[in-house]
Formats: structure tokens, C-alpha cells, sequence
């Protein structure tokens, strides 16, 4: 059929099949969109393609090929799945590596280290602060000894991946894990450890900021240059759109922000004069997959492809293969209902499937209590349980990419594009992503999509089961998962051993020269590992880099009036 | 005229995450109220500084990371320190029912959990307020 043909064929169809068949009752809604607000026709055709001027080698290439809209791998799936992980952690490091034992055997391939409050922002767990949130969201780590018990009888080269939410103590992880890797005498070649490492999106959504943004900067270059330089095979910056979506944006804002971001690290890393054809294959990008499947599916495959070109042009990088990247996603704990929470498995269920259609390299399912707790062993054994079924039972992973070339994903990948550097321009024409940080600016466009959803929700324009619709008379109770409650007593005792056992004059003396490298510009990574193979604390490592460096606050705000 | 109903939203602890609570606000204060939020890392006795200083009818207080039975009770032991009890106390955040039940117990007015209805929390609250004011 000629184009002309299509066209006319379609636009009857329109009118007459279409439109007659509604008469009277019209559509189901007054628009479609998507979540985040893109327009959805009736049907798409050819005609879409022709429209976006749709070009099969510039847009999308092969898979392991630039702009790698297709995929990261050459291989896809079809050497290996992706690796299953479930982000886990609570109470001390004894209680969670029991967990992780649990985990590795039932068929977990990756670990990833949930930490507690106080280890984020850089607080032992005796301090005043720490008070009522030690081992609650996560492991607590006080020093490497608590490392050491957490990979008792787990070598660090045993899982395909460690992964650590270390952010504000990015440099301390890094510091600790290369100590332990020698402790256990695990070549680091042998193991790959990623580190999650962007504070900017503390700043802009999750909240586990230590010091200012510019100081920030530098401490996680450190961490990424330290490693493009000796631990090449790790990946030690994961750029994370996931908190700034769970914080209410859409997933426009999402990757847009997420490249916003990005690039204020590698510009950072290129002014202090790095290779960047070596830094930025360090990157990983940490997602969320929520429940708009195929805007879902979209997003990912236009974010590889605006990483590719945007940072590729950035950088003018000649080796397209460092534009490419890890792809992390973890489904959305806010599209989890504590209404009829098992309804919780079905919506992680379609999460996943999104992820691995998406092309990721790792996926972490929700467990389905999570709206309640942290997640029981039997949760998150099926959470685990979900991943391994779309892995072995579906098919979806035996092919390439399978949604390239359907008209709508293509025509919403475009749309994303599109949309994403509109933001892009944006935030450029702010001074890039601190000083949007420093204007509230993301703040601000997140909370007024989060208020748009909220609204949509409750007016009932869009429907959450179980929550605005099919609500239950009566909830019926789930299992509630509790962390052990002696956590803070038993890490005060382990501090306190710690201090007597250790060499304190060393100690202190490493702390002083954490000062001397912390106001000076040489990469602060070596000294830590000194420090904390001494067992130098996080908490008074962190002291030190506050001093110099000084805290964070946040600016309490809401969405102008 | 009657007084607006002021009301102050707290993140106590260390938990970041703020969406609950910057869409609470904003829901009371589309409903004519006036709203403080504090912003994030509150320790108990920054919240009732505040609370008094604000004069406010109510607190409203997010909690995402199991810290909330030691928040809450803070809370509540400073406002009876204070004389404040008068100053009721609501909530949300990642809560277990039973914990729920057992924070109304201490006298906590309601534990608005994930999926709750911001009109419901609107009228709960307005209707609360008023009652306690009447007393």
C-alpha cells in the first residue's frame, strides 16, 4: 500500500469504523495520556513513524551498537539474564548477613546493601541523632569490622554484583570494600562492586545529604576516578532517576533530571582535567519501572539513546562504546497500596516484565509488604520468585528488545526524546543541575507533579485498585516483618570494643591527614582506606569531612501560592 | 472570624523522603488552612519549638523509616512537658497497623497511611480541631 493509501484507508477508518462504533456513548475518558501526560491515539501506524521521521539506523541501531537504543548487550538476554537482585538489610550486620545467606540461596545473583539512616548521612549509631533509626531501613555500618561480619562466609566474589546505597559516604564505602576484599584476599578484578554514589539527588528527592552540594561533587568524583584508575571493572557512580520518581515526578522528569545530573558530575570530573572516554563507562543508571507499561518500556530505551548522543556530543567522545551503560531498575515502592496488599505481587509482576523489556542489566522487584515494612523472607522470596518466572517461563528474554519497531513504543520513545531535552535546555539555561538544586527548581516541577497525580487520584480520574476503587469492607492483616530492637545497644558495644582494641594515636593521626587531603584537591580515597582499615569510624571520618567542608540543610518549602 | 486552623508538618528523624507530606500540606492548604512545613531532620524538640512558637492547632507528623514509635512518643511526652497537650498530634508514613493502633492509643489522632484520602484528612482534622477547641 502506498503512503497515500495508508493515509486515506486510515483516516476511514477513523471516521467510520472508529467513530461510528462510539456513537452515543463516546470514549471511556475524556483524554488519554500517558502518566506523564504525552497524548495517546486511538491507533498507531506507519503513519506515526513517517511523522517522527523514524530512521532505523539513527534511532536505533543494533543492539551493543550507538545510540544502543536497542540494548547494552550485543547478546541481550540470550548469554545471561539480568541480575536478579532484591535490595536488602536491617539491624546489624550479623542479622543481615543472614538475610543475604538466605537470599544467595534461594537464587539471588547480586547482593545490595540496604544501610540505615545513621550510616547514610555519616553518624554512628551512638549518636543523638541516630536515636530510634539504627538497623531500620538497613544494615547499620559503624566501621569495617561491621563489613567483615556482613561477608562472613560470603566472598566478595561470589554474588555477580555487590551494590551499596552509599551516597554522602560514597568515598568511605569504597575505602572499606577494598579493604575488605584484601582481608579476604579476593582480587578486585574478580568482583564487581557498585556503588549508588549521587548525592545530587539527595539534594533533589531522597533526602541523605552530609555536606553542600559543591563539596559533594568532589567527594564523588574522587570515588569515580579512583576507580576508573585502579578498579576498572567496577562501577562506581549509578545515576539515580529512581528517588526522584518515587519523590513524584514523571518519567519525563525522571531521565531528564537523571541526565541533568550527570552531567554536572562529568563536567566537574572533566574541569579537574580527567579522560572522559574512561570515566564515563563507569556510570551505571539506577531506574524506577512503575506501572505505565509501555511509556515504561519508552523511557529506558530513550534514555540509553539520550545518554548516548547527548553525552557523546558533551564530552565529543570518539569511542561510542564508552556511551554505553549499566541499566539498574528497581519497580516502584510508591505503586505499592497497603490496600489488599497481595495485589502488590501482580503490580510488580508487570514492573519487572517493563524492566527486563526495557533491556536492564539488573532488576530489584518490591516485596509486596513493603507499604507496611521491611520485607518478610517469604515477601521477598516471591518478589525474587517473580523475576526468576519472567526469566524461565515467559519467553520475553529469548529475543531482542521484542517492542523495537512497534509503532506506538517507537512513537513514544520519540515523544520522551523530545520532552527530555526540552528539559534539558532548561536546566542549561539555569547553570546546570547545582544551580537548579540551589533555585528549587526540580524540587519544585516534582512536587507540582506529584500534587497533579495526588489529585488525579483522588478525584478518581485515575483509578488505583483497591484504593480509589474495589475497596475491601475489611483489610485483612499481613505479616509484619519487625528488625531486631536491640540493634543500637549491640552497635554502642561494638563501638566501644572497637575503641579500646584499636590503635588510637594512629587513628588520630589518620584523621588528620583526612583534614589535610579534604581541604586540599588530591583524591581523598587512598587515606580512607588507611583510616578505616584501622578501624577509624564512619561517624568520625564523617566529623571530619563536615568540618571541612560543612552541613547541608535542607530548605523547607512548599509549592508557591 | 474564626481563626484559620493552623497546622505544622514535620519530618522528624533522619527519612528523607517528603512527597507524603509536601502533598498533606498542600491539600490542608487548598482547604483554607495555614499550613508550616519544617522541612527535613526534625528532632523532636525543633517540632515543638516550632509548633509553639506557630501557635498551631495541630501537628502532622511523616514517618517512612520505622523510627515512628520513638518519634511519636517524643512528641507527645514534650507537649504534656509544655502544657501543649491541647495541640493535637496526626500522622503517616510507613506504619504497621498494630503500631498504628497503638500510637491512637497513646493519643495520637489518626495514622493517615499510604493511599489515604486527603479530603478524608482535611475533614478528620477540621472536624478534630474543632471539637478540642470547643472543650
Amino acid at each position: 500500500m502506498s503512503e497515500r493509501d495508508l493515509k486515506n484507508r486510515q483516516a476511514q477508518w477513523l471516521e467510520r469504523d472508529y467513530r461510528n462504533a462510539l456513537s452515543g456513548r463516546g470514549e471511556r475518558k475524556k483524554t488519554f495520556e500517558t502518566r506523564s501526560g504525552l497524548p495517546i491515539r486511538p491507533l498507531y501506524t506507519p503513519l506515526d513513524l513517517e511523522e517522527i521521521h523514524f530512521d532505523y539506523e539513527k534511532d536505533l541501531g543494533f543492539p551493543g551498537q550507538y545510540p544502543f537504543t536497542r540494548g547494552k548487550d550485543a547478546t541481550g538476554y540470550r548469554d545471561n539474564f539480568w541480575i536478579f537482585q532484591q535490595y536488602a538489610g536491617f539491624g546489624d550486620a550479623e542479622e543481615a548477613n543472614k538475610r543475604y545467606r538466605f537470599l544467595l540461596d534461594k537464587g539471588q545473583t547480586g547482593i545490595s546493601i540496604a544501610l540505615d539512616l545513621p550510616t547514610q548521612i555519616g553518624i554512628n549509631s551512638d549518636h543523638p541523632l541516630a536515636e530510634g533509626e539504627v538497623g531500620k531501613v538497613g544494615v547499620a555500618i559503624d566501621s569495617l569490622e561491621d563489613l567483615e561480619v556482613l561477608f562472613n562466609g560470603i566472598p566478595l566474589n561470589k554474588p555477580r554484583q555487590i551494590s551499596i546505597v552509599a551516597n554522602a559516604v560514597a568515598p568511605i564505602a569504597l575505602a572499606m570494600f577494598i579493604a575488605l576484599a584484601e582481608k579476604q584476599n579476593v582480587p578486585t578484578e574478580e568482583m564487581v562492586l557498585r556503588i549508588q554514589n549521587d548525592v545530587l539527588k539527595e539534594f533533589i528527592a531522597r533526602g541523605t545529604y552530609m555536606c553542600p552540594p559543591g563539596p559533594s561533587l568532589r567527594m564523588c568524583s574522587d570515588v569515580v576516578t579512583y576507580c576508573a584508575e585502579h578498579h576498572p571493572n567496577w562501577l562506581p557512580m549509578t545515576i539515580c532517576g529512581y528517588h526522584i520518581r518515587e519523590a513524584g515526578s514523571t518519567a519525563i522528569q525522571e531521565i531528564a533530571f537523571s541526565l541533568a545530573n550527570a552531567m554536572e558530575y562529568m563536567d566537574h570530573i572533566s574541569r579537574r582535567g580527567f579522560d572522559m572516554a574512561k570515566v564515563l563507562p563507569k556510570l551505571s543508571a539506577f531506574m524506577s519501572v512503575n506501572m505505565d507499561f509501555f511509556e515504561e518500556v519508552a523511557k529506558f530505551r530513550a534514555l540509553r539513546k539520550l545518554w548516548s548522543t547527548v553525552l557523546g556530543q558533551r564530552y565529543a567522545i570518539q569511542d561510542l562504546s564508552a556511551l554505553n551503560f549499566n541499566l539498574v531498575n528497581f519497580t516502584a515502592g510508591s505503586s505499592l497500596t497497603a490496600q489488599q496488599p497481595m495485589n502488590n505481587i501482580v503490580r510488580v509482576t508487570i514492573e519487572c516484565l517493563a524492566g527486563v523489556l526495557g533491556g536492564c542489566q539488573s532488576l530489584f522487584p518490591c516485596s509486596m509488604d513493603e507499604a507496611y515494612c521491611t520485607p518478610t523472607e517469604q515477601a521477598v522470596e516471591v518478589a525474587l520468585r517473580t523475576q526468576q518466572i519472567i526469566a524461565h517461563e515467559t519467553g520475553v528474554a529469548d529475543t531482542i528488545d521484542p517492542l523495537g519497531g512497534s509503532y506506538y513504543v517507537e512513537s513514544l520513545t520519540k515523544s520522551i526524546e523530545t520532552e527530555v531535552l526540552r528539559y534539558l535546555e532548561e536546566v542549561g539555561s539555569r547553570g546546570g543541575a547545582v544551580k537548579a538544586i540551589e533555585q528549587h527548581y526540580f524540587q519544585e516541577e516534582i512536587a507540582e507533579a506529584s500534587y497533579r497525580l495526588h489529585k488525579e487520584i483522588q478525584s478518581r480520574e485515575r483509578v488505583i485498585v483497591g484504593v480509589n476503587e474495589y475497596r475491601a469492607p475489611e483489610e485483612t492483616p499481613i505479616e509484619i516483618f519487625r528488625p531486631p530492637r536491640d540493634t543500637a545497644e549491640k552497635q554502642e558495644l561494638r563501638l566501644k570494643k572497637i575503641r579500646e582494641n584499636r590503635n588510637d594515636s594512629k587513628v588520630a593521626g589518620l584523621l588528620k591527614e583526612i583534614e589535610r587531603v579534604a581541604e586540599g584537591d588530591e583524591n581523598m580515597i587512598p587515606v580512607l582506606i588507611e583510616a578505616v582499615k584501622n578501624y577509624a569510624t564512619l561517624g568520625e571520618i564523617c566529623d571530619v569531612l563536615r568540618n571541612v567542608y560543612g552541613e547541608y540543610e535542607d530548605a523547607p518549602l512548599l509549592a508557591r501560592r | 472570624m474564626e481563626r484559620r486552623l493552623r497546622i505544622l508538618i514535620a519530618k522528624p528523624g533522619l527519612d528523607g523522603h517528603d512527597q507524603g507530606a509536601k502533598i498533606v500540606a498542600r491539600a490542608l492548604q487548598d482547604a483554607g488552612m495555614e499550613v508550616i512545613y519544617t522541612g527535613r531532620r526534625q528532632v523532636p524538640e525543633q517540632i515543638i519549638s516550632a509548633a509553639l512558637q506557630e501557635d498551631v492547632d495541630a501537628i502532622g507528623l511523616s514517618v517512612l523509616s520505622g523510627a515512628h514509635e520513638h518519634v511519636f512518643r517524643r512528641i507527645l511526652d514534650l507537649l504534656k512537658e509544655k502544657g501543649a497537650s491541647e495541640i493535637l498530634v496526626f500522622g503517616g508514613g510507613i506504619i504497621p497497623r498494630d503500631d498504628a493502633a497503638e500510637l491512637k492509643r497513646l493519643g495520637v489522632v489518626e495514622i493517615f497511611g499510604p493511599g489515604s484520602s486527603t479530603d478524608d484528612i482535611v475533614r478528620i482534622i477540621d472536624q478534630e480541631v474543632r471539637k478540642r477547641r470547643l472543650n
